[in-house]
């Protein structure tokens, strides 16, 4: 990775200026669906609450993270295909001055550029409606972006090495979804059979979810800066390898 | 290392496998200052394999490879920065305008806004694409998106540029549009590297260009003297009613002509003098349904060296 990196986060984010209703549509209209009708509609049903808090203010920092998952998740397949096959631009931007692991590490940063402005429209409208009931809400943006960070540095370095989109539909099905629903998202954890509850601890979404809902709940404890280490861990353990398999599709 | 100074490319040996299969098999070439070069070969020959190691975006698997003056495997960037790269599929930003895709190339080499702006007017100008500035590139014409590829190869104001079959799939129109783009550049002193399986495409913009077949260099010149070496002035083309009249014709073939090529579909008899053979092929009786004299070709040389034709 280069200085470079920057231009990769500038293409995506002209892609993004140039295209934002599509995005706009998946990232903030569709999460707020959900709100809508988890939060408010299903919320007014649970009168006792989850994990101690009105259903909604549980909710929010659930869908707040898991969209950035199903955001950033969904551009690290079919998209990095369209770069290296179908759309070829990965390999128009390997022909200059930038190296495959300027074009993989620009992937990652504009996932999480997108995941932060999601993040932030989706608490503006949330906060209004109960969503969030501490001060500390707005640091909250933080587990998202950097959830959106590691989804990318995960499946773009394992969309790269396919080589066509046939497995994509299943890593959604299999990966994403399942996580979606079961990272302490909608329910707490202990709600879970406890075989499965340890299992939580495997699922990057929940390292987000815990802290986002510390952060929009209550306040930070050693716990919330402890989930956020394991995705700093994962996205740097996984750097490396989609700097090799960039490096790999692109420059063969 | 030590090549040339005036040599831009200077290869020896340089060879490509991918596993087992051997794609380039040491070729030795170099690539002068201010000519248009070009590798002439049917697909598959190992053109592209070569160009994208001259481009710097495929290591070499042996030999020597210098490009400017650097190392690929150590200069990259460095040298990327200063060639240009048309590669054979046009991966533009379709979704993005005309505009944005040259600022955006633009950015890619860590040119400043300002500088871009100004180059991104005159290539727009160079490209005949003025009137589509600020319209998406999906919609564009095959030809408009070429002209665009092309002259996005152009922002970061390269010493070289790599073409890479640069007109296959045009219409001819569009392709002498294209032509006549890439003889200005050659004007402007820009080094030409191109691949092509047309052989008028490599006669009409080559100063000098080597014949590829199945990873290896058949040969080297400038296209009238690939000629010169290889066929005559002259090929008198006979088209039968059916294979056995060609086969009839065959021992006559040699009487009336220095050479000859029996193709699956026509006889070719290689002379000097195209008239005089077909005067003698009248007198011995033989008759074509059609005939026709014309000039020899790369097609030809192609033919004389391998045996085979270029589309096959």
């Amino acid at each position: 990775m280069s200085a470079l990196v920057t231009r990769a986060l500038e293409r995506e984010l002209l892609v993004y200026v140039r295209t934002w209703r599509g995005y706009a549509f998946s990232s903030l209209v569709q999460p707020l669906l959900f709100l809508g009708a988890m939060g408010i509609g299903l919320g007014g049903l649970v009168e006792q609450g989850a994990g101690g808090l009105e259903y909604v203010a549980f909710v929010t920092p659930g869908l707040l993270a898991a969209s950035a998952l199903m955001t950033a998740g969904a551009e690290s397949l079919w998209p990095v295909m369209g770069g290296v096959k179908w759309m070829g631009q990965f390999n128009s931007m390997v022909a200059t001055a930038m190296t495959p692991g300027d074009v993989y590490g620009g992937l990652v940063l504009a996932a999480a550029a997108r995941a932060l402005v999601s993040a932030v429209a989706f608490l503006a409208v949330a906060a209004p409606l109960g969503g969030t009931t501490s001060w500390w809400a707005p640091l909250a943006v933080v587990p998202p972006v950097l959830l959106a960070a590691t989804t990318c540095a995960v499946l773009a370095a394992f969309s790269v090495a396919q080589q066509d989109d046939q497995k994509f539909p299943l890593v959604m099905r299999l990966g994403i979804i399942p996580l979606f629903l079961f990272s302490g998202t909608f329910f707490p954890i202990d709600q879970l059979p406890d075989a499965l509850e340890a299992g939580v601890w495997l699922s990057p979404l929940w390292h987000a979810v815990e802290p986002a809902r510390d952060l929009t709940t209550g306040s930070p404890g050693p716990g919330t800066l402890l989930h956020l280490l394991v995705l700093v861990g994962i996205t740097a353990a996984a750097l490396p390898v989609g700097v090799r398999n960039f490096t790999r599709r692109l420059t063969p | 290392m030590a090549p040339g100074t005036d040599a831009l490319v200077h290869a020896r040996g340089l060879t490509k496998r991918f596993g087992s299969f051997v794609a380039v098999d040491g070729i030795d070439f170099e690539v002068r200052r201010g000519e248009v070069f070009g590798f002439l070969g049917p697909n598959g020959a190992g053109k592209t394999s070569t160009m994208r190691m001259v481009g710097c975006v495929s290591p070499a698997s042996g030999g020597e490879l210098r490009i400017l003056g650097l190392d690929p495997a150590a200069d990259g960037p460095q040298i990327r920065s200063r060639i240009g790269v048309v590669p054979q599929e046009d991966n533009l930003d379709t979704e993005l305008s005309v505009w944005d895709n040259f600022i955006l190339y633009g950015r890619y080499f860590g040119l400043p806004r300002p500088l871009l702006r100004e180059r991104a007017e005159e290539l727009l100008e160079f490209a005949r694409l003025t009137e589509r500035r600020d319209d998406r590139v999906d919609p564009l014409s095959g030809g408009m998106k070429r002209r665009l590829t092309i002259a996005r190869s152009l922002i970061n104001d390269p010493e070289m540029v790599l073409l890479d079959e640069p007109t296959t799939g045009l219409d001819p129109q569009a392709r002498h549009l294209l032509w006549d783009r890439l003889y200005g550049l050659k004007r402007r002193g820009v080094t030409l590297i191109l691949t092509t399986h047309y052989m008028d495409e490599a006669e009409q913009l080559c100063d000098r260009l080597v014949v590829m077949d199945e990873g290896r260099i058949v040969d080297e010149g400038s296209p009238r003297q690939l000629i010169e070496r290889h066929v005559t002035a002259e090929v008198v083309e006979l088209r039968f009613a059916d294979h056995e009249l060609q086969e009839k014709a065959l021992p006559v073939a040699d009487e009336v002509a220095v050479r000859h090529e029996a193709l699956a579909d026509r006889l070719l008899l290689y002379t000097d003098d195209g008239d005089a053979t077909r005067a003698a092929l009248a007198d011995r009786g033989i008759d074509a349904v059609t005939e026709l004299t014309r000039r020899a070709t790369l097609e030809d040389v192609f033919l004389a060296l391998t045996g085979r034709t270029l589309d096959e």
